[in-house]
């Protein structure tokens, strides 16, 4: 069982088109929520129930997350869909924004109604030329077809749906940090709380939710909340987007139950390149804390069960790398990463993610010294947790992983200045 | 959120405290020191600095003081090994970057960083890699950068957008390349500017006049009051020996809260000017000598003396004198037989005198402003009047106030408001029309001007809002006292306020504007602001028509008065001019007989009664310069040498209880003047002439300020004017016009500004170099040079 | 004669740019034009040859009514704006993990020594320059890079070599 809710018209030839989305039944379901005039509570009721969690990396219950704006407020609320997918290792928003354009605007339209806002955003990333001018025909076309703009399908609802285009950062995935950037601000994320259902874009009610979960609606409200939470298992409703990269012969997305074993998932994405023995795995995007490849071999792909390895699932970004790669310097082009892009605005992150490259980059170059490692450690336990924002925490954790399940490799970089790869 | 109290636990301690209200707020209300950087009492939350993480019970992560807010039963550890490693670890990372140059850097000894790694850093880095170095930019002659030092708090970028209202500094790049600056080089113009000093908490923003002068260890502090604008905000003065090497603010919560002027910070300078008159002098034959005080004393004496006739001795005093110099001066000028004293050197008309019989004053309290519900400010440039004042009027604008301005040229403003901007004889009109829009009546020619009134949107719009209001306000600027029908201004923007219940606020002009009325030093109030029995000549006639004698207090011919080039025409011709005086000045030396020098500022004790009517006293912090002298004392001497009565002081607190008696009962009131027949009189007839003064021209301290001189807000000795008027005039591609106005000629160069009002050209007065002209506003012709 | 009036806009700021960035203001709230500022930078950078001058930084805050230290907190914090000259075809290649541990060095090292220019550089005709980036999120075609406004994905030195001969 794959690809049966955001890649569900994958199979098809030139699947974005809005002709090919309705052939496989949709904005059916918006069209009956129109005209059922279905209850708000209710479709946020079913939301609850599919078990659906935020597909952008932070896990947290969707229709949790609706339930806190308080539909009746008076003034505009908003729904923002975070494609701003940047995460490395990370490339399943991409997939659907180029192939599945018109689910992601029928989940917004339903949100919209969902929490009575009549306006959304879409933030896509700035690189993402192709993926941005595919939603945009597909705004085009929904426009067209009356599933979006005033009074839609003659329900009386409106819905006015836009793309913003991000510019380069990947801080702006963080919704807050996403939502100054929508205001035409640098993307620093806000102190919460507030949080965006009470302040959010504009300083009104905002939900914010990840491409995926955004997608992940019209086949929830079509068969059922208990459906979808059926595809997957316990805490891990659904099927999921994977995206699996590195040293394997068939990288990409699969989507595929929650729950399913990892060993299938590598199967599926064609094994190891050239029978390399799996070393490692980042299972959920660069800041997940990384995995020894044969725990991970044991491991199904849900919330829980990465958790339980001392990792998270995050966005599904499965990073396989094999017995050729040195961890110090997979480590070391992390941390540069996270220092590249943190934003700059709070102290630990601003100085600590640096400090952080630095010591790795010494290590890496055979100028480690013995104290390194402690150090390292302490500079990211001082960093986790102390931050405005979860880009610290990011930046903290594959240090930690690091050094949890590969310390040797890093002592003896220092001990030897140099690699023990293919050293035997 | 509620007003309901919550009970918390902070270390042990059982603290009470608003529901909502922001930990840090509360721990330090109750003593409890919590480290912080980015944390300002006055601007926005930022949580970004991350040094007062504490330890709230059953949160696993430590939280930020300056922003978590107090919830019932919050028990709060800020000493706990959780929370002192959190507060330990952000400050490693702050030093990591930060230079070691604590020994050349101009904040060390009084630098929040260097004090809170004392309780919380380490003594030996772990960090050893090259630390950051960020490239300055020149931000103007006020502020010194040294970003290196930059630990990001962002407390002056919040400042320029919250408080100045303009952003003019900002955080540019990311990571650890985000720079604190201006990005492009560029001065920094807010007239409020130099509070960032105050507010950064390391060495990266610095006082540039002050750089390198002092150690903060070697200054002592005293207070001081400000003398320039009519807040009266409240100083620090830091002294090392006998010299005021800074001025910062001192916290007044109903006056200027936490901030100060760049004027009042850098006028200072004005101190150490090297035209400093430093002993008494005397014309004889045309040539200036020093002499002693005694002869110089004397000579004055017998030369004011000498004049017996009625009112022919003048007094012109400057509204920044101290209360009792005001008062003395007065007295020992009535106590001649003269009652032609003023102080209201700038203002354009004095018909109203005749009916005035209180002191007028700002209408309703400082700390009143930032709540008016609407505001009309007529001929008023705040920001570069009275910038706090601007600062409070830009608060109530954000906080939803209606202000409309009926204004000679378009105004910078940093809030929403709505201009109508005129030429100097149509703003009579404009406010007539707001007047007519509100229904006023009027009687004689006023209900000739309202008739004629066109009531339009504007005006409509702006009546609507005073109406509306619970608390609203008509101002009048410095623009509408210097105007030639001031009093119409007056009796229309009271006629308004009545109407509209709102108040009437006569902006004062400097310190002692408010207590010179009250001391006496205006012709138609006695001390203790009583009404004149029979009004002597005011300060334009004084020179309209010539006194024989003239005493002349920290004034200055051709710069501190409403029409430069009379005010030193008629001093030429008098008998016998006697300044006290701080500096000594061609213009002084062209129009005077005997020059005193005078303490000023700083260095003389002294009362201000500020636009509130509030005294401040001030005590003199440092001695005169060379012989100057407190002008009370100079005053008292000759009130003894002229065998006056009651001039027998030994303090000067003696003659500030003095007053003080007399204004027992004194009150301060902007009611509308009864009885008075108003024909306007400046002519819509040709080109017209606006004019200002600009900010750093107000007073002789300020304009012996080097670093403020060198600011866009010292002004310009040029003629503006729109490009199309320019047109009109011939003058589009002149380099230079000649300018003649009654008589008066003078050749400035030309800037087209689409600032100014068409059928009008815009020099500024208090320049030497427009100082051959006449009055701020009035008719003039123009051609190319 | 010195003249204080609004400044000339540029030869650059035409009414088609005037119109593309309208588009960009009719998205949002009338009262928020500014979070149109990214949008408009990007359409005066594409039009001044993929870089921003600080007088097209100045008037698009004018144009918004920002204030231009805000233009410059933007441009200065997202990767894709451009304070210097680039190439006509801006070389952004991925070294992130999966990229890197598909041999991403090699691609680098390729360009590099085709092109004479390391990260930062613009070659001295003008047509290329060379930029390190972070994950494009394209880590399935990995080794990866984006020219202009395209991806292109599993990437090997002769792939490479086709690319570049044919861009102008």
């Amino acid at each position: 069982m794959a690809n049966e809710v955001c890649l569900r018209t994958l199979d098809l030839e030139r699947p974005w088109l809005i002709e090919q989305y309705q052939s496989r039944g949709g904005y059916e379901v918006l069209k009956k929520i129109l005209s059922e005039k279905t209850a708000p509570e209710a479709i946020i009721e079913e939301v609850k129930k599919s078990g659906l969690r935020g597909r952008g990396g932070a896990g947290f219950p969707t229709g949790l997350k609706w339930s806190f704006i308080s539909r009746n407020a008076p003034g505009q609320k908003y729904v923002v869909c975070n494609s701003d997918e940047g995460e490395p290792g990370t490339f399943k928003d991409r997939d659907i924004l180029r192939y599945n354009p018109h689910q992601l605007i029928e989940g917004m339209v339903i949100a919209g109604y969902a929490i009575g806002a009549t306006c959304g955003y879409n933030y896509i990333r700035g690189e993402f030329w192709e993926p941005y001018e595919r939603f945009e025909q597909a705004l085009e076309e929904a426009r067209e077809a009356g599933f979006l703009g005033e009074d839609i399908l003659g329900s009386g609802f409106d819905f006015q749906l836009h793309t913003h285009l991000g510019a380069g950062a990947y801080i702006c995935g963080e919704e807050t940090a996403l939502l100054e950037s929508i205001e035409g601000k640098k993307g620093q994320p806000r102190y919460k709380p507030p949080f965006p259902a009470h302040f959010g874009l504009y300083g009104c009610p905002t939900i914010i939710n990840n491409t995926e979960s955004l997608a992940s609606i019209p086949m929830i409200m079509e068969q059922g909340g208990e459906w979808f939470a059926d595809i997957g298992v316990k805490n891990s409703g659904g099927p999921k987007l994977f995206s699996i990269s590195g040293n394997i012969n068939n990288p990409g997305v699969f989507e595929i139950p929650m729950g399913t074993p990892f060993s299938e998932l590598l199967a599926m994405a064609g094994g190891m390149k050239d029978g390399r023995k799996i070393k490692a795995v980042i299972p959920g995007g660069s800041s997940a804390p990384v995995i020894p490849g044969e725990q991970m071999m044991e491991l199904n792909m849900d919330y829980d069960s990465i958790a339980g390895a001392g990792s998270m699932l995050g966005s599904g970004a499965v990073i396989v790398l094999d017995d050729t790669n040195c961890m110090v310097k997979i480590l070391e082009r992390m941390s540069y990463f996270y220092h590249e892009e943190s934003c700059g605005q709070c102290t630990p992150c601003r100085e600590g993610t640096g400090w952080l490259y630095r010591i790795v980059h010494r290590i890496e170059t055979g100028q480690g010294r013995q104290e390194d490692l402690d150090l390292l450690d302490d500079v990211a336990d001082k960093i986790a947790g102390k931050t405005i924002c979860a880009l610290g925490d990011a930046a903290a954790m594959p240090v930690q992983g690091m050094l949890r399940h590969f310390r040797h490799e890093f002592q003896y970089h220092i001990d030897h200045k140099r690699c023990m790869v293919g050293v035997g | 959120m509620t007003d309901s109290t919550v009970t918390i636990e902070v270390d042990g301690r059982t603290l009470e405290a608003k529901a909502g209200t922001m930990l840090i707020d509360v721990t330090d209300a109750a003593g409890i020191t919590i480290p912080r950087f980015c944390y300002h009492k006055k601007l926005s939350v930022a949580a970004n600095c991350r040094m007062c993480l504490v330890e709230v019970e059953k949160v696993p992560k430590p939280l930020p003081a300056c922003a978590t807010p107090v919830t019932d039963g919050m028990k709060v550890y800020t000493r706990s090994p959780k929370a002192l490693a959190a507060q330990k670890g952000t400050m490693e990372f702050l030093l990591i970057n930060h230079p070691l140059d604590c020994p050349i850097c101009d904040q060390g000894g009084e630098c929040e960083l260097q004090d809170v790694a004392i309780g919380y850093g380490r003594d030996v880095s772990r960090y050893s890699e090259g630390k950051r170095v960020v490239a300055d930019k020149n931000i103007g002659p006020l502020i010194a950068t040294d970003m290196t030092r930059c630990i990001h708090c962002t407390r002056c970028v919040r400042f320029g957008e919250e408080i100045a209202g303009i952003r003019e500094m900002g955080a540019t790049g990311r990571g650890e390349h985000m720079v604190i600056g201006t990005y492009i080089e560029k001065s920094v113009d807010s007239e409020l500017s130099g509070n960032v000093i105050d507010l950064c908490p390391v060495g990266a923003l610095t006082s540039k006049p002050f750089r390198f002068n002092a150690r903060a260890w070697e200054l002592t502090q005293v207070e001081g009051v400000a003398p320039h604008d009519s807040i009266g905000s409240n100083l620090n003065l830091h002294l090392r020996g006998n010299q005021v090497m800074r001025v910062h603010p001192r916290d007044n919560e109903s006056i200027n809260e936490s901030w100060i002027s760049d004027r009042d910070r850098f006028s200072y300078e004005g101190l150490y000017s090297s035209d400093r008159l430093t002993s008494p002098m005397i014309k004889k034959s045309g040539e200036w000598m020093e002499v002693n005080w005694e002869m110089a004393l004397e000579m004055a004496a017998a030369g004011l003396g000498e004049i017996k006739e009625q009112d022919q001795v003048g007094a012109l005093l400057s509204p920044t004198a101290t209360l009792e110099e005001l008062y003395l001066a007065q007295k020992l000028i009535r106590g001649l037989g003269s009652n032609s004293i003023d102080s209201r050197l700038r203002q354009g008309d004095f018909r109203l005198d005749a009916g005035l019989k209180q002191a007028s004053w700002l209408g309703l309290k400082i700390s009143d402003i930032d709540s008016l519900d609407a505001a009309l400010v007529v001929g008023g440039n705040l920001r570069k009047e009275q910038p706090i004042l601007a600062h409070r009027l830009r608060k109530a604008a954000l906080a939803g106030a209606a202000v409309h301005f009926i204004t000679p040229l378009q105004l910078e403003l940093n809030y929403e408001s709505r201009q109508s901007i005129a030429t100097p004889a149509e703003m009579v009109k404009r406010l007539a029309a707001v007047a007519k829009a509100a229904g006023v009546k009027g009687s004689g020619s006023l209900a000739a001007l309202l008739n004629a009134a066109e009531a339009d949107e504007f005006a409509e719009t702006a009546a609507a809002s005073l109406k509306q209001g619970d608390a609203s306000a008509v101002v009048l600027g410095a623009m509408a006292q210097s105007h030639p029908d001031y009093s119409l201004l007056y009796a229309l923007a009271a006629g308004l306020a009545g109407a509209c219940g709102a108040k009437v606020s006569v902006l004062p002009e400097a310190g002692n504007s408010v207590g010179a009325q009250l001391a006496g030093a205006v012709p138609h109030l006695l001390p203790g602001g009583k009404s004149a029995q029979s009004a002597g000549p005011d300060a334009l006639s004084m020179l309209k028509l010539p006194r024989k004698g003239y005493l002349l207090l920290g004034v200055e011919p051709g710069v501190d008065f409403h029409n430069p080039a009379l005010s030193q025409s008629a001093l030429q011709s008098a008998d016998m001019v006697v300044a006290l005086s701080a500096y000594r000045t061609p213009e002084l030396e062209a129009c005077c007989d005997i020059l005193l020098p005078m303490a000023i500022f700083s260095e003389t004790s002294g009362t201000y009664v500020n636009a509130e009517g509030v005294w401040q006293r001030t005590r003199g912090a440092v001695k005169p310069q060379g012989e100057a002298r407190p002008g009370w004392k100079i005053l008292r001497v000759l009130g003894n040498l002229l065998n006056q009565q009651g001039f027998d002081y030994t303090d000067p607190d003696e003659i500030g209880e003095e007053l003080h008696a007399l204004c027992n009962g004194a009150s301060l009131d902007n009611r509308p003047v009864e009885g008075l027949d108003l024909e306007p009189k400046l002519g819509r007839d040709g080109l017209q002439r606006g004019g200002d003064t600009p900010l750093y021209a107000s007073d002789p301290l300020v304009r012996r300020a080097a670093a403020l001189q060198q600011t866009k807000d010292a002004g310009q000795g040029v003629m503006r004017l729109h490009p199309k008027e320019a047109e009109r005039q011939g003058l589009n591609s002149a380099e230079n016009a000649v300018i003649r106005q009654n008589g008066y000629q003078a050749t400035l160069p030309v800037t087209l500004d689409e600032a100014i009002p068409e059928g009008c050209v815009w020099i500024s007065t208090g320049l030497r170099s427009t100082s051959m002209l006449g009055q701020p506003f009035g008719e003039v012709t123009v051609e190319k040079a | 004669m010195t003249t204080t009036t609004a400044k000339e806009t540029s030869e650059l700021f035409t009414p088609e740019i005037r119109a593309e960035i309208d588009r960009w203001i009719a998205k949002y709230p009338a009262e928020w034009k500014q979070s149109a500022v990214m949008g408009a930078l990007m359409i005066v950078q594409e039009s001044n040859g993929g870089w921003l001058t600080t007088e097209l930084m100045d008037q698009v805050a004018a144009y918004l009514d920002m204030p231009p230290i805000a233009v410059y907190e933007v441009a200065t914090f997202y990767s894709m704006f451009e304070l210097k000259p680039v190439g006509r075809n801006k070389i952004c290649v991925c070294t992130n993990v999966s990229c890197m541990t598909n041999k991403s060095d090699l691609i680098v090292e390729h360009l590099e020594k085709k092109l004479g220019i390391g990260f930062g550089e613009v070659t001295e005709d003008g047509r290329f320059s060379l930029k390190e980036v972070e994950c494009l999120g394209a880590c399935g075609g990995a080794p990866m890079m984006q020219i202009g406004k395209q991806y292109y994905e599993n990437l090997t030195p002769e792939i490479v070599d086709a690319i570049l001969e044919g861009l102008e």
